[in-house]
């Protein structure tokens, strides 16, 4: 089968790493390509980076580091921040990205989804989803990069992620803001619930702070891949050291 | 040190694959110029998307029959290896370059097999190969696809998502990959480092 995907995640904001808890508090961590490119050699299978303000600005990211990253990479990354064109997904596939993330461009307008499944395939596309706790069910929130703009966009979690999966997604990141940057662990409950209504590959985002959160998402969730960047950076937790916990703990991961 | 040609005919993972034979020292031309691809000393075919895309972008800048009729080492990348065979299903049927038999078909999505295949599967080699010289038992490559290319006499390695699928194919001078060597790490280097050392 297909090994379970370790994804660190680089939240990059004016070209710098920055990391917050509950998307709020943004602290500098380093540079992007530095970042990238010390996780490649940690064994990083997947790098996401996204450019967390570009959307609530109004911008689309800046190609320049995409192609930065690019040249240093053998291993494959997404990108995210303010696309909204197949144009602007375009250029971030011209400049070496494998995958382009769409999040609250794909709210604004899902039929983005399907024009950039049909020009670059599903496979090229995610669709990147900002998910809250609401009663006994979730619904997703848009512009969460910044505090002052973040708000709900009145859809139903488990509702979009299926039409984001129709309208051609490839594979869909689920985060869970109620577990952001807490460490707590992952949203079993909310990723099993989404695992359960797609055929297209799930990663689970917010709350990794042990090797254990990673074993019981990859086990109960039975997510493709986890992604995480606080218990990453803060070096709380060694790629190596995880990969070697998953593997005598049954998860199948690449050495 | 070898040159090698990248097919650029917007619908493929240029850069990507630029980069990392850059990063092996090889000199990289990248062109849609028909007569630069016939002319090359090695060629390279990417591509991402769909099959119909690709095929026409192919016809529109006249490159099919210079790539039909090229004679030294080809490499086809994911959708550049699928391009390689007879027809594929995608799109209800679309005719592709016919230099390997056989129809690419979808890959059925299954309750433990969701659907892109995307990560990193273990290649099994099936027969030996100067391609696959020095990867040994333990390769892993980065696959990113929805479509497999039929199982045959050219396999030379296989990776399985559920069932067995064809990872690497070769018939006579065209090789392909349906993964992306140049995200794989060390094994996609040694690959791409393997096809460099073909003789041309």
């Amino acid at each position: 089968m297909t090994a379970r995907r370790i994804i660190p995640c680089l939240d990059v904001k004016d070209g710098r790493v920055v990391k917050g808890v509950r998307f709020q508090g943004h602290v500098d961590i380093g540079d992007a390509a530095d970042r990238a490119a010390r996780h490649r050699d940690e064994g990083a299978d997947e790098l996401g980076v996204y450019d967390i303000t570009a959307s609530p600005e109004g911008r689309t990211l800046d190609y320049g580091w995409v192609r930065d990253i690019a040249r240093l990479l053998d291993i494959p990354f997404s990108v995210a921040g303010g696309i909204r064109s197949v144009e602007q997904a375009g250029r971030c596939l011209d400049n070496g990205a494998d995958k382009v993330s769409i999040n609250s461009p794909a709210l604004e307008r899902p039929e983005l989804i399907a024009d950039m499944a049909a020009r670059f395939g599903a496979q090229c596309v995610v669709v990147g989803v900002d998910s809250k706790r609401a009663g006994d069910d979730w619904v997703v929130h848009q512009y969460t990069g910044d505090p002052t703009a973040s708000r709900g966009a009145g859809r139903r979690t488990l509702d979009w992620i299926v039409e984001a999966q129709q309208r051609g997604a490839g594979e869909i990141v689920l985060n869970c803001m109620d577990e952001d940057g807490v460490r707590r662990g992952y949203d079993i409950a909310q990723l099993t619930a989404a695992r359960a209504r797609l055929t297209i590959p799930l990663v689970a985002s917010g709350g990794a702070g042990e090797a254990a959160h990673f074993r019981d998402v990859f086990r109960q969730a039975d997510v493709s891949g986890a992604l995480a960047a606080s218990v990453f950076h803060s070096g709380a937790l060694a790629i190596p050291d995880l990969k070697a916990f998953l593997t005598t703990s049954g998860v199948e991961v690449r050495p | 040190m070898s040159t090698v040609t990248v097919v650029s005919y917007g619908a493929g993972n240029v850069a990507s694959v630029q980069f990392a034979l850059e990063r092996l020292g090889a000199t990289v031309r990248l062109t849609a110029d028909p007569g630069e691809v016939a002319a090359a000393e090695r060629l390279i075919l990417p591509g991402v998307g769909a099959a119909g895309f690709a095929m026409a972008r192919l016809s529109d800048t006249g490159l099919v029959e210079p790539i039909r009729e090229f004679p030294r080492p080809l490499l086809g990348v994911c959708l550049g290896q699928q391009l390689l065979f007879e027809t594929s299903e995608e799109g209800g049927g679309v005719p592709m370059l016919g230099l390997i038999p056989g129809t690419v078909r979808r890959l059925d999505p299954g309750p433990e097999r969701p659907v892109p295949h995307m990560g990193w599967s273990r290649l099994t080699p099936v027969r030996a190969d100067p391609l696959l010289d020095g990867l040994g038992d333990d390769a892993w490559a980065y696959f990113v696809h929805s479509y497999v290319c039929p199982d045959g006499e050219g396999t030379l390695a296989r990776a399985d998502y559920g069932d067995p699928l064809p990872a690497v194919v070769r018939n006579a001078n065209r090789w392909g990959c349906q993964f992306h060597p140049e995200r794989s790490a060390a094994a996609g280097a040694r690959i791409l480092r393997n096809f460099l050392d073909l003789p041309a």
